[in-house]
């Protein structure tokens, strides 16, 4: 095998690879945990985060980040309670939702490319307006789902495998195919790579850039509509501080924040172990500062490898 | 792992006085060697050549040299004494300073603060600002440059006078020996004058230089010795002014290089491109010309004249201000890169790293980057069929590589260059504009250019046509069919380049004349 296949190996399965040792220790420390039962909830709760971070893998691929992930995913849920509380068709409610995340990361998207200002400023900025928007929408209080819906239960819970772990498994599938065998795809690449070059080879780059905000803005609108299943309500104040979870997942999966770089099988499996990590360390009576001083670690170490493995290249 | 052969000083003829002296040098990375078994010698007040092919070990020699890499085996003397530098900056104390290619200031200094950087006159746990403008001015004599107040931000100057800054911090340490690896690659050419003028100052003061270049033309200028690196070995060290440049060339390649220049029968056909007083933002003010198939135009003109403002303006990366660009008689309404590409044509950017290559990712993604929609249908892109395409011009190109799956960054200039070649050959364009093609590479990789070039201008079935822009005139002289120069962003006719001299391009160049015909037959 030659060295350049290794070396994508290596960049797929070290995370992969970290998830299992992780969770093997937490077995080791408590035999408990290998039950079936945890590690469907390790998976459900993986998958607000998870979903949301499909869509900033393609942003984080592209050059780009967007800080405002989370208050995208508070605003659309109290969107999507609303509509619910008005009784409206579940499709609808999807629709309805995803599209106005889609429309949320639109405006971050077009405000970036057509302005040519840093996604980080931008995002900072709507991160703040629409987790303002969110509360001005509701008067700051959440909106409880009416006990008679019970449609959405099953999405986050109930018996089994819940339908959402089913969504974010069937979404880590298609948009693996899309980045690696669309033209799309391999244009989000390219534009991360280099902008340049892009434009040197005729890319529609404003175009790709405005479309993969808007791709990381409906992502987000569906890890609203899971978290509104999850808690049975839309809360304004829901999230908050998420969108470092979620950029933190598409890191330790390896992805580059210069660009050019990332998966998101990569994105599924940093979500998955830092929601290891934080079961883990529930069950072993381990306090929640610790937890928090582990995570930060391993996102750090991630970081560490990632450099490391660069430099040999 | 240092010094574990010792070889006695006998084995060459060197002065005892020799300034350096580097004997059996010899160091591998894992299964590589990079440098085998190499002497050089240095004699005060010289100026030494390096020069090889990319890869040859040059670079790998001199950081063994400046102490960023420790050698495997062999032995080095400063002025006889034995000398071990640990790291860059140890070296530049003992005598031993390095002019690297890419500049390593610090923009937000100033002039005197890069000059002693990392070496600052201290006062107790204060800098000695007064020391520190002792040394700054001291070292700044050397250049009579007006831009070189030591209080200035470095980031505010030209290139040449940071590099200048550069040359200054191994001067203010006192070396006795400067290396300038490829010193000339990002400077204009009155800047290049000036550098050599100085070169040459600080050979009269004894100071021993080696000089690593592309630009054989340079070390005929400059060096009285040179060394010929190959597949990191030294195979010959000449004296310049009695070796010739063919000479030079079959050393470095290992083989006969006969013509550099490759021209076969070309039929030039019906107009391709016509280009009727095209202007840009600043520039260019006015460019006309008209391409023909099977037909190689070359531009020539100073670096900042517009030549390349022109090809980006021709290629809708700039924006277009006024006039009219036609591709086979056929007015464009639509000036983008993407149109052009559409229209069957392709450029090359002078700028490899930053715009050309997209270095993060794989060859075979650069070189279809264009042409994705080829691969497959409905947005499919197939990987097989990607990498296969990209397989063909790796064999047919000669670019070294491991496979078309490698980062395109890992590859050495001249190889990526030939990859940012097949992204037009690929996308099969009948236009390529190709800027500085032949910057930074070297000479085996140059003639591989040159040959598909010819090759693709000459093909019997569907004669391609390549408007080039070069600072060399040489290889203007030798690859074109005409020659057109552009001057204060005002392109001349093209004119064949048989009826003209390098003399009449560089007189128009200046602006010392405004048409472009031989002297003689004004």
């Amino acid at each position: 095998m030659n060295p350049t296949k290794v070396k994508s190996i290596i960049s797929l399965f070290g995370p992969f690879l970290a998830l299992i040792v992780v969770y093997a220790i937490f077995g080791a420390l408590n035999p408990r945990f290998f039950t079936a039962d945890v590690a469907l909830n390790i998976l459900t709760q993986t998958v607000i985060v998870a979903t949301a971070a499909i869509g900033m893998t393609l942003i984080i691929i592209s050059g780009g980040i967007d800080l405002s992930v989370a208050s995208i995913l508070a605003l659309c849920g109290v969107i999507a309670a609303w509509l619910v509380a008005r009784h409206v068709d579940p499709v609808l409610v999807f629709c309805g939702t995803i599209a106005f995340g889609a429309f949320c990361g639109f405006c971050n998207g077009s405000v970036t490319v057509w302005m040519k200002l840093m996604p980080f400023i931008v995002t900072l900025g709507t991160m703040q307006i629409f987790r303002g928007s969110a509360k001005v929408f509701t008067n700051g209080t959440p909106i409880n789902l009416p006990p008679e819906v019970t449609t959405w239960k099953a999405w986050m819970g109930g018996s089994g495998l819940p339908h959402g772990v089913w969504l974010m498994l069937g979404l880590v599938i298609f948009f693996t195919l899309i980045l690696r065998y669309t033209r799309f795809g391999r244009h989000i690449y390219a534009v991360g790579s280099n902008e340049l070059t892009a434009t040197l080879c005729g890319l529609p780059v404003a175009r790709i850039k405005i479309f993969v905000y808007s791709i990381g803005g409906a992502m987000a609108g569906l890890a609203a509509i899971m978290n509104m299943a999850k808690s049975s309500q839309g809360d304004p104040t829901t999230a908050m501080g998420m969108e470092l979870d979620i950029i933190a997942a598409v890191v330790i999966g390896g992805a580059s924040l210069s660009g050019g770089e990332g998966s998101v099988l990569g994105a599924l499996v940093g979500a998955l172990l830092m929601t290891t990590i934080r079961n883990g360390c529930v069950m072993n009576g381990i306090p929640t500062p610790w937890t928090e001083v582990i995570t930060g670690a391993i996102i750090v170490i991630a970081v560490i490898i990632d450099r490391l493995r660069h430099k040999r290249a | 792992m240092l010094l574990t052969v010792v070889r006695p000083m006998t084995q060459e003829k060197l002065p005892a006085t020799a300034r350096l002296s580097m004997q059996g040098i010899r160091k591998t990375f894992g299964p590589t060697i990079a440098l085998g078994h190499v002497d050089l010698a240095v004699l005060p007040g010289e100026v030494h050549a390096l020069v090889g092919e990319n890869g040859a070990g040059k670079s790998t020699l001199m950081k063994v040299l400046s102490g960023a890499h420790s050698a495997d085996a062999g032995v080095m003397f400063l002025d006889g004494v034995p000398y071990q530098p640990r790291n860059p900056l140890h070296a530049r104390a003992q005598g031993v300073g390095m002019i690297y290619q890419e500049l390593s200031i610090a923009p937000h200094l100033t002039v005197e603060e890069n000059i002693v950087l990392g070496m600052e006159p201290m006062m107790g746990p204060f800098v000695n600002r007064r020391e520190m403008r002792n040394r700054a001015m001291e070292a700044l004599a050397h250049f009579d440059h007006p831009d070189l107040q030591p209080n200035r931000l470095a980031g505010t100057l030209s290139v040449s006078a940071q590099q200048l800054i550069e040359i200054g911090r191994s001067l203010a340490m006192g070396c006795k020996l400067l290396v300038f690896d490829e010193p000339t690659s990002s400077l204009a050419q009155k800047d290049i004058e000036r550098l050599f003028l100085l070169i040459d100052r600080l050979k009269a003061q004894g100071i021993s230089i080696v000089y690593i270049s592309h630009f054989l033309e340079e070390v005929k200028r400059l060096a009285s010795r040179l060394t010929i690196l190959r597949d990191g070995s030294a195979i010959a060290t000449r004296d310049v002014a009695s070796t010739s440049p063919e000479e030079i060339v079959s050393l470095m390649v290992g083989r006969d290089v006969n013509d550099l220049y490759p021209r076969s029968e070309r039929m030039r056909g019906e107009p391709i491109l016509e280009i009727n007083q095209l202007a840009g933002k600043s520039k260019p003010q006015d460019a006309s010309l008209t391409l023909h198939r099977g037909e190689v135009i070359g531009i020539a003109g100073l670096v900042g004249s517009g030549r390349t403002e022109f090809l980006r303006t021709l290629f809708g990366l700039d924006a277009v201000a006024a006039g009219e660009v036609k591709i086979s008689d056929v007015t464009s309404n639509n000036n983008s890169p993407a149109a052009r590409w559409k229209q069957g044509i392709g450029m090359l950017s002078e700028n490899r790293k930053e715009e050309g290559l997209a270095l993060g990712l794989s060859i075979a993604d650069n070189i279809t980057l264009s042409s994705l929609d080829r691969l497959g249908r409905l947005g499919y892109v197939s990987p097989a069929e990607m990498k296969s395409r990209s397989a063909r011009w790796i064999e047919k190109l000669g670019i070294k590589c491991q496979g078309p799956q490698q980062r395109i960054g890992a590859l050495s200039g001249g190889n990526q260059q030939k990859a940012a070649l097949a992204r037009l050959l690929e996308h099969d364009v009948d236009v390529l504009l190709l800027d500085e093609p032949t910057r930074g590479i070297d000479i085996a990789a140059k003639a591989r250019l040159y040959e598909a070039i010819d090759e693709i201008v000459a093909d019997p079935v569907r004669p391609r046509s390549v408007i080039v822009i070069s600072s060399y005139l040489p290889e203007l002289f030798g690859i074109c069919d005409r020659i057109a120069v552009m001057s204060r962003g005002v392109l001349t006719e093209a004119v064949p380049v048989h009826e003209i001299t390098a003399e009449d391009v560089m007189r128009v160049a200046t602006g010392k004349s405004d048409t472009l015909t031989h002297f003689s037959s004004l």
